[in-house]
């Protein structure tokens, strides 16, 4: 017994000892890797699959975005694999995807729970990176955490492909050459806004900001504030309320007295929902300041916020990165195996991360290797349409995605909970574009991608 | 002048939550002795009471969706308003303060089974145990809530005839920017009842008089062969409906989530603390005290003073406090020292 053990011990030790010299020489890299990019990546697959993790919410204030954003990577998985309808692999052009997996080795994935904290986020990344040999990690729901997640994929050396993150810094000061955004950011909400709000309420306003006193919050503060001084708005006062306050009354009662007549609310889901019923409550909406109707504006608007706060948006402007209601023959086909798969429309959160799922993919597609560097040089400036947002540009100075917005606003006919939001306008990429050294986005630099160690 | 008194009547408005968990979370000390971390999960619950009597109320039929065409989608139209119409809707309209009937038995019910179930096993442990098993059981709370109504806050509305703002402004001959909403006003008055009703039934009541006497000197009650064991379980019940009645008038205040327990236990404790451990007219003086200092601390011109203050004050009010009066507002001598 102990000799067979023995052998079996002795045959390994020379397998081992064979690789190593192997690798030492550098032989292995000449014979397996594509001609550009090496094959000594971190997690490079070596089997018939490949496996992808997806961060995302599952507890925590978010964690029904979160669980939606899982079945829109659940659905992009199904269609890489060749399952399903294939939903925008039948619209997306270019496409070098074959409905065979990605590079023929069929998709797999592996979940991790951020639980809205960026510690809990980059915990799980980890885990996902090192335990499970997941070649690229996507998810976040929100700035705080894709950044940290961000920083943490560049170091370790796998892609990021970020899911909901709407700060200005996520691609601004914060940006990373591993790190990709395919969803709007701050400043492309008030640059899409800012007309729809002259036309709407004049150029007389006095606004008044609450904001979220986080990364998000200010920077979205800061677009909208500059956006619509440009406009000829004056801004009155801007306050911090801390996360997660709960009741916002101690914050809104000054506005009352503050001769303010626009209440801008940089809020996001449960504060958004509490701040805006409160608004409401206090009957701000009902108001005459200056001699005009007192209005609210929430800047970012998602439909699974909008039925938390109910009947309080109705006629409430905002901005939101996509809708299913858009009539484009990708958004069509999505929302169609979407509905059929699960019985109800997708959110912009899944929408943003089945398309960042299938970009990834494809991105491999072209390269021809999972290896990061590859990746991110296929993706950068890389043109599609077919995805719902009209022509889209993966910017290569910044890794962020320049297309369509849409100016929303809370549905006063809404018949169902699905509808509460309608679609106003839908603004073109060239209104929302700005320079890569535009202020609000200065400091910190891509750097350069990092492939990991194999 | 409006602003002050805007911050007032938030400060009241919070306080009375505020006074109402620390009112039941004070009983179950001075009674049973223990410190109940699961007091915000009680609150918790009272708001689920509301959430699901509402559930029950619009539970629909499924009517297909004309405005989606892109796959079959369909939508919901309550049995009640099928049946009954403009009576059915009227009902739904109410649901909130109806739900009330339905939160009493169901709270007292929790709280007995919460105490005889768990919380007696751990009458003799440390304080240190008893918060252990409080805040774990907490956690089970919400996460059995979360597992049947999910993450996201779920908005409940007040009834059409009191969902806009009194113009209080008006009626005083002051500005017109001084306006409250009904139901904040509403739910102060309701905080008010039912604090002189605990205070009354424990005041002039037999009942209430052994429970007083209970607290003061468990023993000695005893030996006069008064089963208090069974009081106390009584009265641990009757601090689970005040704080769960707290819950249930506050949805349409504060959409509930799972969390929200959780927002308002830290605050009752230093509610609690500041009033004076066991002591219940500390703790609800205590709740309106700290409950409109908040509200003045979140005043632009004291945050533009002191920033950040409106997260701190509460805080530093109780360090004060139990520097110069270590037993807090009313505390008495003896009491977990």
């Amino acid at each position: 017994m102990t000799d067979i053990i023995k052998k079996h011990v002795d045959r390994r030790g020379v397998i081992k000892g064979g690789m190593a010299s192997i690798l030492a020489t550098g032989i292995m890299p000449s014979i397996l890797t594509s001609p550009a990019y090496a094959a000594d990546y971190l997690n490079a697959p070596t089997g018939k699959t490949v496996t992808l993790g997806f961060n995302v919410p599952q507890s925590g204030a978010y964690a029904d975005e979160g669980a939606d954003e899982l079945r829109g990577y659940q659905l992009a998985v199904e269609h890489l694999n060749g399952g399903g309808d294939g939903g925008m692999l039948n619209t997306m052009t270019p496409k070098s995807l074959k409905g065979n997996g990605i590079l023929g080795r069929k998709v797999e994935f592996v979940t991790g729970d951020t639980q809205t904290k960026s510690d809990a986020a980059r915990a799980s990344a980890k885990r996902m990176i090192e335990k499970d040999g997941a070649i690229m990690i996507t998810g976040g729901s929100s700035s705080g955490v894709a950044i940290a997640t961000q920083s943490l994929c560049q170091e370790a050396g796998v892609i990021f492909m970020a899911g909901l993150t709407h700060s200005n810094d996520t691609t601004g000061k914060d940006k990373r050459a591993n790190g990709f955004r395919h969803f709007f950011n701050a400043y492309m909400s008030g640059a899409a806004l800012a007309p729809v709000l002259e036309k709407a309420y004049g150029k007389e306003r006095k606004a008044y900001h609450l904001t979220a006193d986080y990364t998000w919050g200010w920077t979205q503060e800061a677009s909208i504030a500059q956006a619509t001084e440009a406009i000829g708005w004056k801004t009155v006062k801007k306050v911090r309320t801390p996360l997660g306050a709960g009741d916002f009354s101690q914050y809104i009662t000054p506005v009352l007295n503050s001769g303010a007549d626009v209440l801008v609310l940089n809020h996001y889901g449960k504060d958004m929902v509490n701040s805006l019923t409160q608004a409401v409550q206090f009957g701000l909406r009902d108001k005459q300041v200056n001699g005009k109707d007192f209005v609210i504006v929430v800047p970012l608007y998602s439909r699974l916020m909008a039925q938390g706060a109910g009947k309080n948006v109705e006629g409430i402007f905002g901005s939101t990165n996509w809708h299913w209601s858009l009539k484009d023959a990708g958004s069509q086909a999505f929302v169609k195996s979407f509905g059929q798969k699960y019985g109800f429309p997708p959110s912009q959160a899944a929408h943003t991360v089945y398309c960042q799922t299938l970009l990834y993919a494809d991105a491999c597609e072209r390269a021809g290797t999972h290896n990061p560097c590859g990746v991110a040089e296929a993706l950068e400036g890389f043109k599609f349409s077919g995805m719902g947002n009209g022509d889209t540009l993966y910017r290569a100075a910044d890794h962020q995605c320049f297309k369509d917005v849409l100016v929303v606003e809370g549905n006063d006919k809404s018949t169902s909970k699905f509808d509460l939001l309608k679609v106003v306008q839908v603004v073109p990429a060239k209104q929302v574009t700005y320079a890569p050294d535009n202020p609000m986005f200065k400091g910190g630099e891509l750097g350069k991608c990092n492939p990991g160690k194999a | 002048m409006d602003a002050i008194l805007l911050q007032v009547l938030n400060g009241l408005d919070k306080g009375g939550a505020y006074a109402l968990i620390a009112l039941g979370l004070t009983l179950i000390f001075g009674t049973l002795g223990i410190v109940n971390f699961a007091h915000g999960a009680l609150f918790m619950i009272g708001a689920f009471c509301a959430v699901s009597f509402n559930k029950l109320l619009t539970f629909s039929i499924k009517v297909k969706d004309e405005s989606i065409t892109f796959f079959d989608a369909y939508k919901e139209v309550p049995y009640l308003e099928v049946w009954w119409g403009d009576t059915g809707k009227a009902i739904i309209d109410y649901s909130v303060p109806l739900s009330i009937l339905i939160a009493i038995p169901v709270m007292l019910l929790v709280g007995i089974i919460m105490e005889r179930g768990l919380i007696r096993h751990f009458y003799k442990r440390t304080h240190a145990d008893q918060i252990l098993v409080t805040f774990g059981l907490a956690i089970v709370l919400q996460e059995i809530i979360k597992h049947f109504f999910g993450a996201n806050p779920i908005p409940q509305s007040a009834p059409e005839i009191v969902a806009g703002s009194a113009a209080i402004g008006t009626w005083l001959g002051l500005s017109d920017n001084l306006v409250y909403p009904w139901w904040r006003l509403i739910y102060l008055g309701f905080s008010l009842s039912v604090i002189a009703a605990v205070f009354a039934f424990l005041q002039l009541t037999t009942f209430g008089m052994v429970v007083r006497a209970g607290m003061h000197d468990r023993e000695t009650v005893g030996l006069l062969g008064i089963n208090i064991e069974r009081r106390f379980t009584i009265v641990f019940g009757l601090a689970a409906v005040v704080s769960g009645l707290a819950g249930v008038m506050y949805t349409p205040i504060l959409p509930p989530d799972y969390h929200i327990g959780m927002e308002f236990l830290v605050l009752s404790f230093v509610v609690v603390v500041v009033g004076g451990m066991g002591s219940l007219g500390g703790a609800v003086s205590a709740g309106f005290l700290l409950g409109i200092l908040q509200s003045f601390a979140s005043m632009n011109e004291i945050k533009s003073l002191i920033p950040g203050i409106d997260q701190i004050i509460i805080y530093l009010v109780a360090v004060v406090i139990l520097l110069v009066r270590p037993r807090g507002l009313m505390g008495r001598k003896g009491v977990m020292e």
